[in-house]
């Protein structure tokens, strides 16, 4: 009987023991939150980092776009399950950084401002809070292009230059395409609200509201961006879609819109699953007017309470200023490389079929050294959401520009003076 | 074997699951949003950036024309998708008890679906049906405005369901109603059960009348569930959020026509960042659910035979 028992100890020792043991030697698992399709291209990265780490576990949690930041909001609040590296993008850049969660990566330990010179500018611009501190690590970038359809241009007798000279001839070249093939210039009129307001802003101007909290909002590039806004519906040259509509690939399909102004990545979404059928029709110009814009772009970024801080920047140097890394997303994922030294690689040169065989990765090459980086303000997505709702008055009630424009500015100024 | 737990520790021990998780999910959530309704709060920054600063998170909410428009799309969805549930839901009620006898519970089933049809595909189906240029709804008021004597009645146009100010409230008004006719219709139908049937022949052999029976007998044992079935709506039409929110793909539509105050409220918190501001608002959102409730109490709660 004793025996028995002594020997049921043992045992249970034993397993005690290896348990304790286990969890001692237990790999270490590098957390990593992510959106679709970052997720995608960080788990493609992980054999090349186990290499390196090869006693380290990688854990992706992936969340839909949305979920992913009121989770990672909810995780900073309350400083509990917080990742190791957050995945952030751009739009949610400037407010994550003026909580002060997320490390500064530019300085000690992890000294990425060394590398300032190797990544694009407006991106990096974009990754640093106001005080300076480089909050996150660019990855992806979504330089500005014009989406056109050819097929339509030729229709209506016109050509690319015709797009792209201005704003003016922008517009009057909706007319002729309307009149020629019942098609819409754009797919909404606040397409164009959305890059005029940005077009002319230099390095370190603010959008809305600048640095000292003086309201923007009734500046001329607002005058004139929602004038030109008007003046499409006026002529009914937009078709009133949103963008991820059913509208809006149908437009695209069916060919009832005759240009896009978005990020290069479009051409990647219409080429996969909005439009295959259109292969060839589709042309990349520089935006009207010489203007240059981005849209959206995706960072790396480590919060403050994270418990492999280490690790995570080394995954983050890996996949940020890696050539191999950069370069496999934009062939994968069209995630447009935000590492400038990649911008020299063959791959630029391939032309895109879905272009017609454009080459036009060129064009958007250019278009990203020329994006100014515009100042991020906390109020920036309620301002966002002032000027649309002012816009849409200006549309559709037929208020006056610069009245709904003053009206922004008063709505605007009560949230600053808070 | 003697039991382990003390008689008197029972009933304690075998409550606390629902207990604990009422406190944990339902008391705290609401003390916590009081405590914020009245801090700044940087949420990004972590639970010691919280700023105390008394009533200003109200005082904001009150002088703020976007927390009266969102009442105002409120009431008015609440009104118009609310009034006609109750409208339609007591007299289908009251057919269906008297017209089906064994395919009762098919037809107050296919009534009661979209109740507990998911947010999401309703969403999906919806917007698909309201799609402007090939939408169902669209493509039915074309073909309608092609039949003599409807060219009228019928718009010659597509209608832009979803992009139109004027048009948004109505839309999601229709996918409110559709959702909870069926459900009213199931209480109505449960208290119609209840009224006994020697009333009504009693009535009829009095002479009276369907149109009577239903005036001067059905209505009147129907008021209970009537003021039950009101208080739900005016409480969850007050807090409206899922559909507007799904159809208007969280932005509530052109010039927000289509933002409740519940939409609001979500956005203050998780777009805007202001999770005192959230709070404030949902407090007052609260206080206005109450005084409408206390009204709907007064209006519509039996009071004694003689009432």
């Amino acid at each position: 009987m004793a025996q028995r028992i002594f020997a049921r100890s043992l045992r249970i020792s034993c397993l005690w023991l290896a348990t304790a043991f286990g969890a001692a030697f237990a790999q270490t698992v590098l957390n990593i939150a992510a959106f679709p399709a970052v997720d995608e291209i960080a788990k493609a990265a992980i054999p090349a980092f186990k290499k390196k780490h090869p006693d380290v576990e990688v854990k992706i949690t992936s969340r839909a776009f949305a979920d992913h930041h009121t989770a990672m909001t909810t995780a900073l609040s309350t400083s509990s399950n917080l990742p190791d590296v957050m995945v952030v993008e751009y739009g949610y850049v400037g407010r994550f950084a003026e909580g002060g969660g997320l490390e500064n990566l530019g300085a000690a330990p992890y000294n990425m401002q060394a590398q300032r010179a190797r990544i694009v500018p407006f991106a990096y611009a974009q990754g640093t809070s106001i005080n300076g501190a480089l909050v996150a690590m660019p990855a992806d970038i979504g330089p500005g292009t014009l989406l056109y359809r050819t097929d339509i241009l030729k229709k209506a007798g016109l050509t690319e230059a015709d797009l792209t000279q201005s704003w003016d001839s922008f517009v009057n070249s909706g007319l002729k395409i309307k009149s020629a093939t019942g098609a819409y210039l754009v797919a909404h009129a606040r397409d164009i609200k959305d890059i005029m307001i940005r077009a002319d802003l230099k390095n370190g101007e603010a959008m809305y509201i600048d640095k000292t909290g003086k309201v923007l909002v009734d500046s001329p590039r607002f005058v004139r961006a929602f004038e030109m806004a008007k003046k499409v519906r006026d002529q009914k040259l937009d078709g009133k879609i949103g963008a991820w509509s059913n509208e809006w690939s149908e437009g695209f399909k069916r060919g009832t819109i005759a240009t896009q102004m978005t990020g290069a990545w479009l051409a990647g979404h219409l080429n996969n699953w909005l439009a295959p059928e259109t292969k060839g029709l589709w042309r990349a110009a520089q935006l009207p007017e010489k203007a240059f814009g981005s849209w959206g772009g995706s960072f790396y970024s480590i919060p403050k309470g994270a418990k492999n801080k280490a690790l995570a920047a080394d995954f983050i140097q890996m996949m940020t200023l890696s050539p191999e890394m950069q370069l496999a997303a934009f062939k994968s994922q069209d995630a447009f490389p935000a590492l400038v030294e990649t911008h020299k690689d063959a791959f630029f040169d391939q032309p895109i079929e879905f272009l017609g065989g454009q080459k036009a990765r060129l064009i958007w090459r250019e278009a990203a050294q020329k994006v100014n980086a515009v100042n991020v303000h906390k109020l920036d997505p309620i301002a966002d959401e002032i000027i649309n709702t002012e816009l849409d008055k200006v549309l559709d009630q037929a208020k006056d520009v610069r009245t709904a424009l003053a009206d922004a500015k008063a709505l605007l100024e009560r949230r600053v003076k808070r | 074997m003697t039991p382990r737990l003390s008689p008197a520790a029972v009933p304690y021990v075998l409550l606390s699951p629902f207990v604990v998780l009422f406190l944990v999910f339902g008391v705290f959530p609401l003390c916590f949003s009081f405590y914020l309704a009245f801090q700044s709060w940087e949420p990004t920054a972590g639970l010691s950036a919280m700023k105390f600063v008394g009533l200003d998170n109200f005082a904001f909410a009150i002088t703020d024309e976007w927390f009266w428009k969102s009442l105002k799309n409120t009431v008015w969805l609440a009104m118009v998708s609310g009034i006609p549930q109750h409208l339609v839901a007591i007299p289908l009620a009251y057919f269906i008890h008297t017209s089906f006898k064994r395919s009762r519970n098919m037809v107050i089933g296919a009534y009661f679906l979209p109740y507990i049809t998911s947010t999401v595909a309703i969403a999906m189906m919806f917007s698909t049906l309201f799609s402007t240029d090939y939408g169902l709804i669209n493509q039915a008021l074309l073909a309608m405005h092609q039949l003599p004597g409807l060219a009228w009645i019928t718009p010659a146009q597509p209608v832009d369901w979803l992009g139109q100010a004027e048009n948004v409230k109505p839309a999601i008004s229709l996918v409110v109603f559709w959702r909870y006719v069926g459900f009213n219709t199931v209480l109505y139908l449960a208290a119609l059960q209840t009224i006994p049937a020697d009333i009504y022949e009693a009535a009829t052999m009095d002479g009276a009348g369907r149109w009577q029976q239903f005036w001067f007998i059905t209505l009147p044992s129907l008021q209970p569930m009537i003021y039950f079935g009101v208080t739900l709506s005016v409480v969850g039409g007050l807090q409206l959020f899922e559909e507007p929110f799904i159809l208007t793909g969280g932005r509530g539509g052109t010039d927000q026509s289509g933002m409740t105050t519940a939409m609001y409220m979500y956005r203050t918190a998780f777009e805007f960042n202001d999770f005192g501001g959230a709070s404030a608002l949902s407090w007052l959102l609260f206080v206005f659910v109450a005084l409408l409730t206390w009204l709907t109490n007064r209006a519509f709660k039996p009071r004694g035979p003689s009432a």
